[in-house]
């Protein structure tokens, strides 16, 4: 009964994604020569650059390692390679291949399935901080470079959250003023 | 006339007659004998009173001064606002985690005085538990790391407001607000009488104690008559939303710096704008309403 009830909210939601997400988030996208690439977002289509994906180094393409093998689905804990991803993500719930592609590694995946470029990652993270890309795509959530009355850069979610322990990480601040006692 | 013939006739040569000429002789040398530029510079108008042609030799007599000094080539812009802008600026403070990173980058743009350096940008530290409260607010922290838990952090600057107290309170009409919503100062007219900063609710005006000490690399050549200039002792300076930048259509320093990307700015009669959204969509508050300063820089809850 508990396998039944599972199965119906996961095509339910499926079918919704599948309906509702290309009316979310149609874009185009165009590359320039520093990697930077051109997207259209929102309703409004606005045009934001984005740069590009923050990979570690040397490790993409994943298919480089990835293409010669064997797919294994199973949930278990790294110990030959990727030990230094730590998931603190909904990890109770969530594995590698919940957004990484298992068919096609060099691609995301949204929960429909639809393949998803790592340039657009964002629209894999809206899936479940739907209120967080709206703003994002508002130019409300994240950090803005550019132009105020013109062009604006953009982030990818990934370049200050790490999509694998996401929060934020703390800093040390820069030091504090002077106290007008202290100053001869 | 007369003066001249009651000294030539020394009878009738009186104290009060003996202490005009004196004056006037003294003024009349101290004029000739000071360099050209500095007769100008005290010549100098109001800048709001200046034909183009005066704004133009100002300028030019400033870059001159400004690169001899600093050994760099300084650029002093007066470009006015562009038509159809009225700035607003908008903090998310549930996501500022109080790294101060603007602070030093606000002074890195806008040239302030070095030794003590002086921080347009205050960022208050206040607890969760109090809320906004500016008596236990502490702008002094000094942590290994931040955000500090039960903490949330307040940065405070010029709010831009819109019936702005240090403009009404400036004897002499060295500051005004531009069409464009920036509460500038005339660093050359300001006297330095410090009244606005007694009418400012905010702390957000400083005072140039003593000479202005730039470190000559660091320095930022591109600059503002009315915004990033080096300064003088004896005058009043605040944050301008970097007037040299934001005219040009670019972010404040402060916003483009901000790791978390707290900081939001744009023009408030664009109904596109970021900042409008902001305004229509979040939860957003302004510091000391009751004051009727009517800000221009909104605090606003971004989660």
């Amino acid at each position: 009964m508990r396998t039944f009830g599972f199965k119906w909210i996961f095509l339910t939601s499926a079918l919704i994604c599948l309906l509702f997400f290309p009316l979310l988030v149609t874009s185009t996208q165009t590359s320039d020569s520093e990697g930077k690439t051109q997207h259209s977002v929102g309703k409004e289509q606005m045009d934001i650059q984005l740069p590009p994906p923050p990979f570690s180094e040397d490790i993409f393409l994943c298919s480089g390692c990835h293409a010669d093998m064997d797919i294994n689905l199973q949930r278990r804990e790294l110990k030959e390679f990727h030990e230094d991803i730590i998931l603190k993500h909904d990890e109770e719930n969530r594995w590698c291949m919940d957004c990484h592609d298992a068919n096609n590694r060099d691609m995301l995946h949204s929960a429909s399935g639809q393949l998803i470029d790592f340039k657009e990652s964002y629209k894999l993270c809206g899936q479940c901080h739907g209120p967080k890309l709206r703003d994002w795509r508002a130019g409300i959530h994240g950090r803005r470079t550019g132009s105020w009355n013109g062009q604006k850069e953009y982030l990818l979610c990934a370049h200050c959250h790490d999509p694998h322990s996401p929060k934020f990480k703390k800093m040390k601040p820069e030091p504090p003023p002077k106290r007008p006692g202290t100053i001869k | 006339m007369s003066i001249f013939k009651n000294i030539l006739s020394p009878q009738k040569l009186k104290r009060r007659t003996f202490l005009k000429a004196t004056a006037v002789t003294s003024a009349t040398a101290a004029f000739i004998a000071c360099t050209k530029e500095d007769r100008e510079e005290f010549l100098q108008n109001n800048f709001r009173s200046m034909s183009k042609d005066e704004i133009a030799k100002v300028i030019q007599r400033l870059e001159e001064k400004y690169t001899k000094e600093y050994g760099k080539k300084f650029s002093v812009s007066a470009k006015e606002a562009i038509p159809q802008t009225f700035f607003g600026y908008a903090l998310d403070i549930s996501t500022c985690i109080g790294c101060r990173q603007c602070v030093y980058a606000c002074m890195e743009e806008n040239n302030q005085t070095q030794e003590p350096q002086m921080h347009w940008i205050q960022v208050l530290e206040m607890e969760k538990e109090k809320g906004i409260d500016f008596l236990h607010a502490d702008l002094y922290y000094d942590h290994e790391e931040v955000p500090q838990e039960g903490h949330f952090y307040l940065p405070v600057q010029c709010q831009q407001c819109q019936n702005p107290p240090c403009v009404k309170s400036c004897p002499v009409g060295a500051t005004w607000t531009t069409t464009d919503g920036i509460v500038v100062v005339d660093y050359d007219w300001c006297i330095g009488c410090r009244c606005c900063m007694a009418a400012c609710p905010y702390g957000a005006r400083h005072y140039n104690w003593g000479k202005v000490k730039l470190n000559a690399e660091n320095v930022n050549p591109k600059t503002h008559y009315l915004g990033n200039r080096p300064r003088y002792k004896g005058a009043v300076e605040k944050c301008t939303f970097c007037i040299q930048r934001v005219r040009e259509g670019r972010y404040p320093a402060c916003v483009e710096v901000c790791p978390v990307g707290a900081r939001k700015f744009g023009n408030l009669l664009d109904k596109d704008s970021e900042i409008r959204y902001i305004l229509e969509n979040k939860r957003v508050l302004i510091l000391k309403e009751e004051l009727n300063t009517q800000p221009k820089f909104y605090y606003f809850y971004g989660t």
